[in-house]
């Protein structure tokens, strides 16, 4: 592998590591602020993809298109999505044990997967990325790198600098620290819990619809997409550490880098990869690398 | 004891109901029983470490796959393999993988167990989906099935719809028994122990990192069994039967049945596979039969809203209704009391 080579297989890693984290962010943070498993979080993921398809002929009919309308719209929804569903669904999962939680949100998924098959059907769809976003980089005498995913990677990092605010310096951010500490005492000093907790899921909701809408135009849309994506932010959240937001971003950035250079250097032993990793994590460390809390 | 006594009749009279099916069923009806025990089977392997140690697997599919697996894949090309040889041999395996397994996931706890499970499980499916030895995802055909033979006499030929129903229904039987009579030794007793409350376990003498792995293989032995029952039964492996829906579709099962009972693993097949029967008939449903994961899942969200103590628990539960009594709190509330004994039931 030459340097450009090495060089755009970096960038790939990143791009792919920063996007596994907005996923994942969303997991551990659902878990470790209100203590629910949510296995349907893979499929907002989708949700959010199957979106940036079927929205943008509405947005384009409508408000006469554009890519980042089309963005807004779909992070609407799911902040609605989001609210509802917590409601609706989850508020009285929290005082039951995690097996339940993980059988109604595996129903969940299947609840959506059909939805989805009936609403859009089981086709495999490309999505065209916006034309201003769909240049190349020259890296190197032959080599170009594509512009779009920069920007996937831009706006993840933004949005985890974002995130990293609200937590430690705003004080809605201190309001959840607090209430995944102790639920009763923050209750009890006058927080309406109950809408806090509808707050964080359907900021969980949306993060995870927009990682799937800006992920849409690279990867192609697929319906078992969300599946693919749970499973490695499960193993993003164990190697992690659950709550940790920090651990999510240097577990996802690994898992990254393992998953993309492991496709390109052992191709055959490729889908393993990244288990042998979470297997030699949890030999050493069987907490996560960064437990929340410590 | 007249509650024990009505569970043990329960049992002996479903078992018995099983024996005599086959003088009325129809080739259908067979198949489709089959493949109800076959899940059951497979649902007691679950029951083992999430009703009884408290274990929740969310990756026992890789059991079942890897015994259905090393069923195809250790028979000879074109010959019918002994079954002494091939039937050992599978759950083997499934026991082999099961002890890599739970000796690195059982360093983890609660959450961290569930998905660390369910990530083994997919890496054996990977390693299954994406190696040429599983064949992809095509899967593979097993030829010639299995037959049990002395000498130059066949006993028993798998081949045989109502062979392979007979020795499912024998499997079945033993392995249900062969629980109940494990939960009601100082062994089970132990793992209940470690369901209750492990942190005292430990702190009376136990190392419980042993008894539970132990219980892990037990529980990969048994779900290879059913793996290689349906192997033969099917005569065709893919690798769907690894994939994390099985896992989920069989957490489903004990948990529809009532989780903490053996024969809530028996009832929560039939519920299961019957219910997926239903939504997935054309006859009822119409064209709509073909999203039948929508009232499956409907059904789930349901179920665990309404029934947190399973179809076990429902006469309780009707007569709590009536007479206003509380008989214990549902196994799914925290910290539920009147847990401690409930292991070595039926």
């Amino acid at each position: 592998m030459d340097l450009a080579g090495f060089l755009i297989q970096c960038l790939n890693s990143l791009q792919y590591g920063l996007l596994l984290f907005l996923v994942a962010s969303g997991l551990t943070l659902i878990f470790g602020i209100m203590g629910v498993i949510n296995l349907a979080h893979g499929s907002f993921y989708m949700i959010g993809a199957y979106m940036a398809y079927a929205l943008a002929p509405i947005v384009a009919a409508t408000f006469g298109g554009g890519f980042v309308s089309t963005l807004l719209l779909g992070l609407v929804l799911a902040v609605v999505l989001g609210y509802l569903l917590e409601w609706a669904f989850f508020s009285f999962l929290y005082e039951r044990e995690h097996l339940q939680q993980v059988l109604m949100t595996y129903g969940l998924i299947l609840v959506f997967e059909e939805l989805r098959s009936i609403l859009v059907g089981d086709d495999v769809h490309g999505v065209a990325a916006p034309d201003w976003l769909s240049g190349t980089i020259p890296l190197g005498d032959v080599m170009t790198y594509p512009v779009y995913r920069l920007f996937i990677s831009a706006v993840c990092l933004a949005l985890a600098v974002a995130m990293y605010f609200v937590f430690s310096r705003t004080r809605l951010g201190m309001m959840i620290r607090a209430g995944s500490t102790n639920r009763e005492m923050v209750q009890s000093l006058g927080v309406d819990i109950k809408f806090l907790y509808r707050v964080v899921f359907a900021a969980g909701v949306a993060i995870a619809v927009l990682a799937g809408m800006i992920a849409a135009p690279v990867s192609s849309i697929y319906p078992g997409m969300g599946n693919q994506v749970l499973i490695f932010c499960f193993v993003v959240v164990v190697i992690g550490g659950i709550g940790s937001i920090r651990g999510a971003m240097l577990a996802a950035l690994l898992i990254g880098v393992v998953d993309t250079f492991g496709k390109v250097l052992f191709p055959e032993a490729a889908g393993v990869l990244v288990y042998v990793l979470m297997a030699l994590v949890l030999l050493w460390k069987p907490d996560g690398l960064f437990r929340a809390g410590s | 004891m007249t509650a024990g006594r009505s569970r043990v009749a329960f049992v002996a009279f479903a078992f018995g109901a099983l024996a005599l099916y086959p003088l009325v069923a129809e080739d259908y009806g067979m198949d489709l029983v089959t493949k109800i025990m076959i899940y059951a089977l497979f649902a007691l392997s679950l029951e083992l470490l999430v009703g009884s140690t408290g274990l929740v697997c969310f990756g026992q599919a890789a059991f079942f796959g890897i015994g259905a697996y090393a069923a195809v894949l250790l028979s000879p090309k074109y010959d019918a393999a002994p079954l002494l040889w091939l039937m050992p041999a599978s759950m083997g395996v499934a026991a082999a993988y099961a002890l890599f397994m739970g000796a690195l996931s059982l360093r983890t706890r609660g959450v961290y167990f569930i998905m660390v499970t369910l990530a083994f499980a997919q890496m054996a499916f990977y390693v299954i989906h994406d190696t040429p030895l599983g064949g992809g995802t095509d899967g593979i055909y097993l030829t010639a099935k299995p037959v049990l033979a002395i000498g130059g006499a066949t006993l028993l030929d798998l081949d045989n719809s109502r062979v392979i129903y007979g020795f499912t229904l024998a499997c079945l039987v033993a392995v249900f028994g062969g629980l109940a009579l494990l939960l009601r030794s100082r062994f089970g007793r132990a793992l209940a122990g470690i369901r209750v409350n492990e942190q005292r376990m430990r702190a009376t003498g136990f190392s419980t990192y042993p008894y539970k792995l132990a219980a892990f293989v037990v529980s990969g032995a048994i779900g290879g069994l059913a793996g290689f029952l349906f192997a033969v039964k099917d005569g065709f492996v893919n690798p769907e039967m690894l994939g994390w829906h099985q896992s989920g579709a069989v957490l489903i099962m004990i948990i529809l049945g009532g989780l903490g009972h053996l024969r809530g693993a028996l009832i929560g097949a039939f519920a299961f596979v019957l219910l997926q029967e239903l939504f997935m008939s054309e006859a009822v449903f119409g064209a709509f039969a073909r999203h039948w994961h929508l009232g499956l899942g409907l059904t789930i969200i349901a179920s665990v809203a309404l029934l947190p103590r399973g179809l076990v628990g429902i006469p309780a539960q009707v007569r709590e209704r009536l007479f206003g009594r509380r008989v214990g709190r549902p196994f799914g509330a925290r910290g539920s009391p009147g847990t401690e004994a409930r292991n070595g039931r039926l």
